[in-house]
């Protein structure tokens, strides 16, 4: 996409390494400002892997990744901390803190974990559970006390709270029926659009993906092989990508 | 003509050289993993209340097992100084030795190892679940520095919460040795009592205290190092948490030693 925008996030020849296992081989990627992008492939494919250069957890090997033009490989830590507070997350298990009450998790980026200003907290807490479909019944409970849908809701308004102005999925459905995978679908869907933030989301979860991007790639082999709108996800031409998406056993991917 | 080396020897001393080179990478770690909490602990942001709550976890929660391990040994102790003293008509040295053996050696030590057996264990599994079901992850994408947020708190609690302890633990010894050898071996309580204030030093108190604070530091790191470098899932959980005790249990009793040694040698 040439649109002459600095792109929000920018990947180019992202390299890493475990050992002898190259995981992404040369990663090539741009996301626009307002864009929701889907990265799709099977399990091991460096999705996670991708996603965690980007929030600076992992260190690529080589190559480069830019939020906003800046790049954020080899920067400083006090720089990277700047950056990622354009950062909210959505983890595949939730990561809800076990140990704090729900109203303290999902301001827990605004507080860093401090007990500051407990009542604003709690009102805040409060407006961005309503967002997710979420009543003020369970500001005190426990992550533990709720069920795997209403952990990943919380955890939807934990990443939401900050008001980010980039928001990453990390395969946001699994581990949830239909249904509710499909309630979760459409809130990410409204949330992107009403909060006008980027978002990037890891799936393999093809009705989600095309739900939730305006634009879909695919990694394969530590590469993005194919990209394009949503609606030629199954008219890629692409021989991966077809086999992928209609989930069949025979095919180039082994 | 070049001889041959035989297979074996060249074999042993691979497996020795990798033996060595991975016990120097792990101290290195650790070295560096100490280094940068310290750091990160005397530069801000603070986290006073996280410091407070593990101040309780570590020290209050800690003193029911500390206390009944103090009185037991402590009394376990007169009763044997006597038993062996008697051979040797040496009986009334059990106040002295009492005093001696719990101050200088067997309360720093198994406070210690009991507050290894529960607080680094507990650490190291804490964070270990938090490392492999990604909140360590979502810590930092909330922009909270988990040394300054998780370890820091740990390490200064441990240190500040087992001299105090130690102390405790002292005195309760001290205490079940008196008991004994006044209710079952027939002491004179005003002379034990005075033999007791008699042989007890500052400098060994000083000594128990810093040994306390040592060892505090030995089971924090410990517990923590592991516990952060969990790898897999609940198995790597496990596997952390053995760890965190045995090494904590190992280097306490090692730094024991060479206090010990730097102290008395």
């Amino acid at each position: 996409m040439a649109t002459g925008m600095t792109p929000k996030i920018k990947l180019t020849d992202v390299v890493k390494r475990f050992g002898e296992k190259c995981v992404l081989d040369g990663v090539n990627l741009s996301v626009e400002p307002g864009e929701s992008v889907a990265i799709i492939g099977g399990s091991g494919t460096g999705k996670s892997v991708t996603l965690k250069c980007i929030l600076a957890l992992l260190i690529p090997d080589s190559g480069s990744i830019e939020i906003d033009g800046q790049e954020i490989v080899g920067a400083r830590s006090s720089e990277i901390a700047r950056i990622r507070a354009k950062f909210g997350m959505l983890f595949q298990g939730g990561a809800l803190f076990d140990s704090m009450p729900v109203w303290r998790n999902v301001t827990f980026g605004l507080t860093q974990g401090r007990m500051r200003e407990p009542a604003r907290m709690r009102h805040i807490a409060e407006e961005n559970l309503e967002r997710v479909g979420l009543g003020r019944d369970i500001l005190n409970l426990r992550p533990n006390e709720l069920s795997g849908g209403m952990q990943k809701r919380v955890a939807l308004a934990r990443a939401i709270a900050p008001r980010p102005e980039i928001i990453f999925f990390d395969e946001p459905t699994t581990g949830l029926d239909p249904i509710r995978a499909d309630m979760i679908n459409d809130l990410i869907t409204s949330l992107v659009k009403d909060l006008g933030v980027t978002a990037l989301t890891i799936t393999h979860d093809m009705s989600s993906a095309r739900k939730i991007a305006d634009r879909v790639a695919m990694l394969y082999n530590g590469r993005i092989i194919w990209h394009g709108p949503r609606d030629r996800l199954y008219d890629s031409g692409n021989p991966y990508v077809d086999q992928f998406v209609q989930g069949r056993a025979d095919g180039p991917i082994r | 003509m070049i001889k041959a080396i035989p297979a074996f020897p060249l074999l042993a001393f691979a497996a020795i050289g990798r033996l060595v080179v991975g016990l120097l990478a792990m101290v290195g770690r650790v070295t560096k993993f100490a280094l940068t909490t310290i750091v990160r602990a005397v530069t801000p942001p603070y986290y006073p209340a996280r410091l407070f709550a593990q101040i309780m976890e570590i020290g209050w929660f800690s003193l029911p097992v500390v206390g009944l391990t103090a009185i037991f040994t402590g009394s376990a102790l007169a009763q044997q100084i006597y038993t062996g003293g008697s051979r040797f008509n040496a009986s009334s040295t059990v106040p002295a030795i009492v005093v001696f053996g719990m101050v200088r050696e067997l309360g720093p030590v198994l406070v210690g190892l009991m507050v290894a057996g529960r607080v680094a264990s507990a650490m190291a599994a804490e964070l270990g679940t938090m490392r492999v079901t990604e909140q360590l992850d979502a810590l930092a994408t909330l922009r909270t520095d988990s040394y300054r947020y998780l370890i820091a708190p740990r390490l200064v609690a441990a240190v500040l919460a087992l001299p105090v302890m130690v102390l405790i633990a002292n005195s309760i010894g001290i205490m079940g040795g008196y008991l004994l050898s006044i209710y079952k071996l027939g002491f004179n309580p005003a002379s034990y009592l005075a033999t007791t204030r008699q042989f007890l030093e500052w400098d060994d108190i000083r000594m128990a205290v810093v040994k306390a604070a040592v060892f505090g530091f030995i089971i924090a790191l410990m517990g923590c190092y592991n516990g952060l470098h969990t790898r897999g899932g609940a198995a790597g959980v496990g596997k952390a948490t053995t760890d965190a005790v045995v090494s904590s249990f190992v280097l306490i009793l090692f730094s024991d030693l060479v206090i010990t040694i730097v102290a008395f040698g």
